[in-house]
C-alpha cells in the first residue's frame, strides 16, 4: 500500500504546540529555580498559558482540519479552548500559595497541571475516537499524580488511588465501546461513523452503550459518580477546583462531539439513556449533598448535581437549536462560580493537622470579614441558580433548551432539585450571617483574593448582561467536516 | 452453518467448564474434612512463614525503576514499527520520529538531572 502524507495542517493545533513545548522549556528553566522558591515557577508557568490562549484567540470563526481530520478546529473546540485556559489560569493562582504549603514546594505540579490542559484542549478538538482516548489519558494521568501530591497526607492518597482505579476501570469501558464500534462500522473517524451507524445493529448499540459509560464516569453522572465525593475530599484543594471544572467540561466536550457529530442520527435511543441518568445525577447529587458537613464534601456533591444540569442541555440538544450553546454557557457559569468557591474554602484552609474545614467554621463570619463573606454567598447563590448571577441565566437557558426538546418531566425534576439545592447552599450563608463563632482565618493571600474577585464580578456580569456571553456560546457550533 | 451454530462448541466447553468449576470446590466442602485452626489458617499453609503484613513501607527508587522502564518500553514500541516502514514514510516518517525521540530524550535528561537514576 502507498503511504500518503496526512495533511498537517499544524495551524490548528497551534495552542497545543505552544503549551507542549512552553512547558517542557519551563522544565527544564526549573533547575535554575532555587528549591525554597518554588513559587516563582509557578507565576512562570503563567507564561505558557498567556501564549496559547493568545494563539486561541486568534483562531475564533476559522475551521479547519488536521492530520486528516482526525484533529478538528471550530468554533466549539475554540470556546472550550479558552475556557480550559482560563481554568488553568485562575488554579494556578489559587495554588501557588497552597503548593508551597502542602505540596512540600515541589514544581512538578505545574507542569502537571499544564500538560493536563493540553489532553483537554486535544478533547475538545478530537474527530476521531482514538484522538478522543488519546486525550483523556492525558489528561487523566497528570491528574491521578496532582490528586496524590500531598504525599504525607494519607486522604491524599486514598484519594489518587481511587482516581487511578475508578479511572483506568472506565478508561476500559471507554476503549471496549470505540473496539465495538470499529468492529460495527469500520473505522474510528467521527464522520464515517455518523454514515455508518445507523445500520450497525445491536454491535453497534453496544458500543454506544460501553462509550457512554466510559465519558459518565469520567464526568461523574449517577450511577457512576461513587468515586466523586471521595477523590473530592481527600485531593489538595487546588487540585480539586481544577479537576472540578477541567476534567468535567472536558467529558462533557467529548461526548458532546461524539454523540452529536456521529450518532446524531441515533438520537431515539440515546436520549431516552441520558435523560434518566440526568434526572438521577440531578436527584442523588442534591439530595446526598443535604445531609454533608464538610465544605469539600458539599461542593463535590453539587458538581455531581451539575453534572446532570449540564447532561440536560445536552439530551436535549439534537432536538433543540440552543442545546449546545446553553451546555457551554452553563459551563462559562459553572467555571467561575465553582474555581471562586473552591479559592473561598482554600482561604479558610488551615495546615496544621488532618483537620478538615466544615460547615459550621464559617460561623460568625459575616462580623469577621463582611466582603469575603459577601463574595462567597454571591458564589453559593450563582450555584443555587438565584437571579441576578450567572447560574440563574446558565440554569434558565438549560431548562429552556430541554423544554423545546419536549423534555418536560426532566425540567420539572430539574426545577425541583434545584429548590432542594437552596436548601444546603443557603446553609453556608447562613452559617456565615446569623450565627456567631470565633473565626479562625489566616491572612488571605493577594492571589486567592484576586481569583475571588474575578469570579464574583464573572458572575455578577454573566448574571446581569448575559446577551453578549450567550451569542458567543451559541455561535461556537459544532462542525462535521474541515 | 450461520455464524452463530459455529460457535456452539464453544458455548457448550464454557457452560461445561463452569460447571466443573462450581462442581468441585462444592465436592470437597461438602466430602473433605474440615478441622480449622493453627497452622490450617495461615496464608500459606506449608510454605514460608509469614513476616508482618501487606502494608509495609518499600523504597520508593524500585518503582521508579519500574517506570522508567516502561517509559523506554513504549519508545521501543513505537520505534519497531517505524523502522520496518522506514523507507515507505521518507522524510515525513523521519520528521515525525524525530520530533518524537526528541521529547522523549528531552524527558530522560531532566529525568537523569533531576536524579532519579541515582541509587544511594
Amino acid at each position: 500500500m502507498q503511504f500518503v502524507e496526512p495533511t498537517l495542517n499544524l495551524s490548528v493545533i497551534l495552542p497545543i504546540i505552544i503549551l507542549t513545548f512552553s512547558t517542557l522549556l519551563l522544565m527544564f528553566v526549573d533547575f535554575w529555580v532555587p528549591d525554597e522558591r518554588k513559587d516563582i515557577t509557578g507565576w512562570l508557568s503563567l507564561f505558557p498559558l498567556g501564549g496559547a490562549l493568545t494563539a486561541t484567540f486568534f483562531q475564533w470563526d476559522t475551521i479547519k482540519g488536521a492530520f486528516n481530520s482526525s484533529v478538528l478546529q471550530d468554533n466549539f473546540s475554540t470556546y472550550l479552548s479558552i475556557l480550559y485556559l482560563i481554568t488553568g489560569m485562575l488554579s494556578v493562582l489559587i495554588s501557588i500559595g497552597y503548593i508551597r504549603k502542602r505540596g512540600h514546594g515541589r514544581s512538578e505540579y505545574y507542569f502537571l497541571m499544564l500538560f493536563s490542559l493540553v489532553g483537554m484542549m486535544l478533547m475538545g478538538m478530537a474527530n476521531d475516537l482514538l484522538i478522543v482516548f488519546l486525550a483523556l489519558e492525558l489528561l487523566s494521568i497528570p491528574l491521578y499524580i496532582m490528586s496524590g501530591f500531598d504525599r504525607t497526607d494519607l486522604n491524599s492518597e486514598e484519594s489518587a488511588l481511587k482516581y487511578f482505579l475508578l479511572g483506568a476501570f472506565s478508561s476500559g469501558f471507554l476503549v471496549f465501546g470505540i473496539a465495538l464500534i470499529y468492529g460495527a462500522v469500520g473505522s474510528t473517524a467521527l464522520p464515517d461513523i455518523a454514515e455508518g451507524i445507523a445500520t450497525s445493529g445491536t454491535v453497534g448499540l453496544a458500543g454506544i452503550a460501553m462509550l457512554l459509560v466510559g465519558f459518565m464516569f469520567k464526568v461523574g453522572t449517577v450511577p457512576f459518580h461513587m468515586w466523586t465525593p471521595d477523590v473530592y475530599q481527600g485531593a489538595p484543594t487546588s487540585v480539586t477546583a481544577f479537576m472540578s471544572v477541567g476534567a468535567k467540561v472536558a467529558g462533557f466536550a467529548a461526548l458532546m462531539r461524539v454523540l452529536i457529530s456521529s450518532m446524531g442520527s441515533m438520537d431515539e435511543k440515546w436520549i431516552p439513556a441520558l435523560a434518566v441518568i440526568a434526572a438521577a445525577t440531578m436527584i442523588v447529587g442534591n439530595i446526598a449533598a443535604l445531609t454533608q458537613t464538610n465544605i469539600k464534601r458539599l461542593l463535590a456533591y453539587s458538581s455531581i448535581a451539575h453534572a446532570g444540569y449540564i447532561l440536560m442541555a445536552v439530551t436535549a440538544s439534537t432536538k433543540s437549536d440552543d442545546g449546545v450553546g446553553a451546555a457551554l454557557f452553563y459551563m462559562m457559569t459553572y467555571m467561575f462560580t465553582n474555581l471562586g468557591a473552591f479559592a473561598a474554602v482554600m482561604a479558610m484552609e488551615r495546615f496544621s493537622g488532618n483537620k478538615q474545614l466544615d460547615l459550621d467554621d464559617y460561623k460568625g463570619m459575616g462580623k469577621h470579614n463582611f466582603a469575603f463573606a459577601i463574595v462567597m454567598m454571591l458564589l453559593m447563590f450563582s450555584l443555587t441558580g438565584i437571579p441576578l448571577t450567572g447560574g440563574f441565566v446558565g440554569k434558565f437557558y438549560v431548562f429552556k433548551t430541554a423544554l423545546e426538546a419536549d423534555l418536560v418531566w426532566l425540567v420539572i425534576i430539574a426545577a425541583l432539585t434545584s429548590v432542594v439545592s437552596a436548601f444546603y447552599y443557603m446553609r453556608v450563608v447562613f452559617n456565615m450571617f446569623m450565627f456567631d463563632g470565633e473565626i479562625d482565618m489566616p491572612t488571605v493571600p493577594n492571589a486567592l483574593k484576586l481569583v475571588m474577585a474575578v469570579a464574583a464580578i464573572a458572575t455578577l456580569v454573566l448574571g446581569v448582561l448575559p446577551a453578549d456571553w450567550y451569542t458567543i456560546a451559541q455561535n461556537a457550533l459544532m462542525t462535521t467536516g474541515g | 452453518m450461520t455464524i452463530a451454530q459455529l460457535y456452539i462448541p464453544v458455548a457448550v466447553l464454557f457452560g461445561i467448564s463452569i460447571f466443573f468449576a462450581l462442581l468441585l470446590p462444592i465436592l470437597s466442602k461438602i466430602l473433605g474434612p474440615n478441622r480449622p485452626g493453627g497452622r490450617k489458617g495461615e496464608a500459606y499453609e506449608s510454605g514460608i512463614v509469614a513476616v508482618g503484613n501487606a502494608q509495609k513501607r518499600l523504597p520508593v527508587k524500585f518503582y521508579r525503576i519500574a517506570i522508567l522502564f516502561i517509559l523506554f518500553d513504549i519508545d521501543i514500541i513505537f520505534l519497531f514499527p517505524y523502522a520496518i516502514a522506514m523507507k515507505k514514510l521518507g522524510l515525513f516518517g523521519l520528521w515525525s520520529m524525530l520530533i518524537f525521540v526528541v521529547i522523549f530524550v528531552l524527558g530522560d535528561i531532566w529525568v537523569w538531572k533531576r536524579g532519579v537514576l541515582e541509587w544511594e
